[in-house]
């Protein structure tokens, strides 16, 4: 263990939305009760005011830093959580919470619906990125936290760190939007939706009712090889695998003969172990509804108060520089404080996972000016 | 400003903005100025620069700055959002000076326009006398490497407000260590002008 880690955690439990007290969705559907899984580093101070809200992306989980007991794997953003990290967690109180809709401890299309004692699966109503962050909200509220001192998170983590602005802007006093937009474009959803076919086009997926017969494998895999192809770019995948082969001959057979191949069956295959596939249909349809365009992204008469830090990748093509820009269009507008680097990057969309000092001079000099400012 | 540790330009810049002002630095490359606006001048100020590395030194300064160019850079602010926009060293560099002038004026109810002095005696000495593409301490630059696209003196840039319509409200020409109070198009190696529309 590195000894900048923050060492062995766990997640914990938060469950709300019971008894009639169910969470009105977007589509106007009711959910409830719900269960949030979060994890929380470091010591929420005495004002309350160094509480970081880290949000997590498509695949991610609560787990963002630290070592869960007996896993070797740190969190999946430990290399920005932690002690003298980006995110120091000697001086903030960072929490990350699963999504709901997700399959990582949070209420989602795998737990069991209360109505019936069966998991939901399709019987679990379709959610948005604005649904997954009212379901933060009343968390933040039970750890009760007026404001928070960031929100951040990158790709569908960036777009509920914007619908915070949009729905909570009084709750924050900085956001940071990494690799991320302020709507998905007509490219986004089309990969979106190859990968639900490809799910859903799985004879195993039984119409999302596979539990207790096993995962539709050969779909979901499929739909996570896409997806790993989106994140990288051209550049980077000439790097880790050039036309290198598995064996030094090719087999003159449909067996995976290029490094490349058999990375993305690996990919596929262990995703299909720790995620949901029916999760993977209702997160990416939350990431396709996500529209904070025209204006959406302050509401009116709302006091908006907080500075930006924007954070976009040369080579990502998922998520263009230019989407990035279209958010500080909005900002400049507003004529609010903000701070936006185009980091130059051969990554992909992965960066905002993989560029760490970049993004740790940027987000530990930001969140540093946003402290001394609160705490003045 | 008597700060003697400060730049020349800088400390004209700084006496010309007022107190508490909201500020568009244009180019603002490491941030220094907008850095030195806020802690003497309590300004609430906005970076734009090009050069990703100069991003993060303004980011390490606490600088809002928005990685871009100034060409584009002024499109959404709606007009007159800043109290100055400041354009110093970087009007020679863009490409559709005209349109930043005169977008500049839009989105800031004054403009500080810095450049260096193309007529300076040592640039027509150069010019004239060893007929060679001039290189001065406000223009350091070899004719094969520099970022400048335009290059204008201070007449020239009165006689370009007056056609435009454009008010000069105060303009500070300095020499290499002080201000230059005679014949600046001539002895000044920068002018500093201060406009509005």
């Amino acid at each position: 263990m590195k000894d900048n880690s923050i060492g062995i955690v766990s997640p914990q439990l938060f469950t709300f939305a019971e008894d009639q007290q169910e969470l009105v969705l977007k589509s106007g559907k009711k959910l409830g009760p719900i269960t949030l899984a979060y994890e929380t580093y470091g010591q929420l101070n005495e004002n309350k005011s160094n509480a970081v809200l880290i949000v997590h992306a498509l695949s991610g989980n609560a787990h963002a830093a630290g070592l869960s007991e007996g896993e070797e794997k740190p969190g999946w953003w430990d290399d920005m959580i932690g002690p003298g990290k980006a995110f120091d967690t000697d001086k903030y109180f960072i929490i990350c919470s699963n999504v709901i809709g997700g399959c990582q401890g949070s209420t989602g299309p795998a737990s069991l619906n209360p109505e019936t004692d069966k998991p939901y699966g399709l019987e679990f109503p379709l959610i948005t990125i604005e649904d997954m962050i009212n379901a933060q909200k009343k968390l933040i509220d039970y750890l009760g936290i007026k404001k928070l001192l960031t929100v951040a998170g990158g790709s569908m983590g960036g777009m509920q760190a914007l619908q915070w602005v949009a729905s909570y802007p009084e709750m924050i006093c900085s956001v940071i939007p990494i690799a991320t937009a302020l709507k998905h474009s007509p490219q986004q959803i089309a990969f979106d939706e190859v990968g639900r076919q490809a799910v859903m086009s799985d004879p195993d997926w039984l119409n999302g009712n596979y539990y207790g017969h096993g995962q539709p494998q050969k779909g979901l895999s499929v739909a996570r090889m896409i997806g790993h192809i989106t994140y990288m770019s051209d550049e980077s995948m000439e790097k880790k695998f050039s036309r290198r082969l598995k064996d030094d001959n090719y087999t003159f057979s449909f067996s995976a003969d290029f490094e490349v191949e058999g990375y993305l069956r690996y990919r596929g295959d262990s995703f299909v172990k720790r995620f949901d596939a029916n999760s993977y249909l209702y997160i990416t349809k939350a990431m396709d509804y996500f529209d904070l365009s025209q204006g959406k992204l302050f509401p009116e008469n709302r006091n908006v108060d907080m500075r930006f830090l924007v954070i976009a990748f040369r080579s990502d093509w998922l998520y263009p520089a230019y989407q990035a820009k279209e958010i500080v269009q909005q900002i400049k507008m507003k004529n609010i404080d903000a701070t936006y680097c185009e980091v130059k990057s051969t990554y992909g969309h992965d960066a905002f996972l993989l560029e760490i000092d970049e993004q740790t001079h940027l987000i530990s000099h930001f969140l540093n000016n946003v402290y001394e400012d609160v705490e003045v | 400003m008597e700060d003697k540790n400060i730049r020349l330009d800088y400390r004209v810049i700084l006496d010309m903005v007022s107190e508490g002002s909201s500020i568009l630095d244009l180019g603002c490359g490491d941030g220094e100025l907008l850095r030195l606006l806020k802690e003497k001048k309590n300004v609430k100020g906005q970076g734009i620069e090009i050069d990703e590395q100069a991003v993060y030194k303004c980011v390490a300064k606490g600088v809002n700055v928005l990685h871009g160019d100034i060409d584009s850079g002024l499109s959404g602010y709606r007009d007159k959002s800043f109290d100055y926009v400041i354009l110093n060293e970087s009007l020679q560099q863009v490409v559709h000076l005209d349109k930043v002038l005169e977008d500049s004026l839009r989105v800031g109810k004054k403009v500080i326009v810095g450049f260096p002095n193309f007529t300076y005696y040592k640039s027509r000495f150069q010019l004239f006398f060893l007929g060679r593409t001039p290189v001065t301490s406000a223009l350091p630059y070899k004719w094969y490497q520099t970022p400048n696209l335009h290059f204008l003196s201070i007449s020239d840039f009165r006689d370009y407000c007056r056609d435009k319509d454009i008010n000069i409200e105060d303009t500070v020409c300095l020499g290499f260590k002080r201000r230059v109070f005679v014949l600046p198009n001539l002895l000044a190696n920068t002018g500093i002008f201060l406009v509005s529309k």
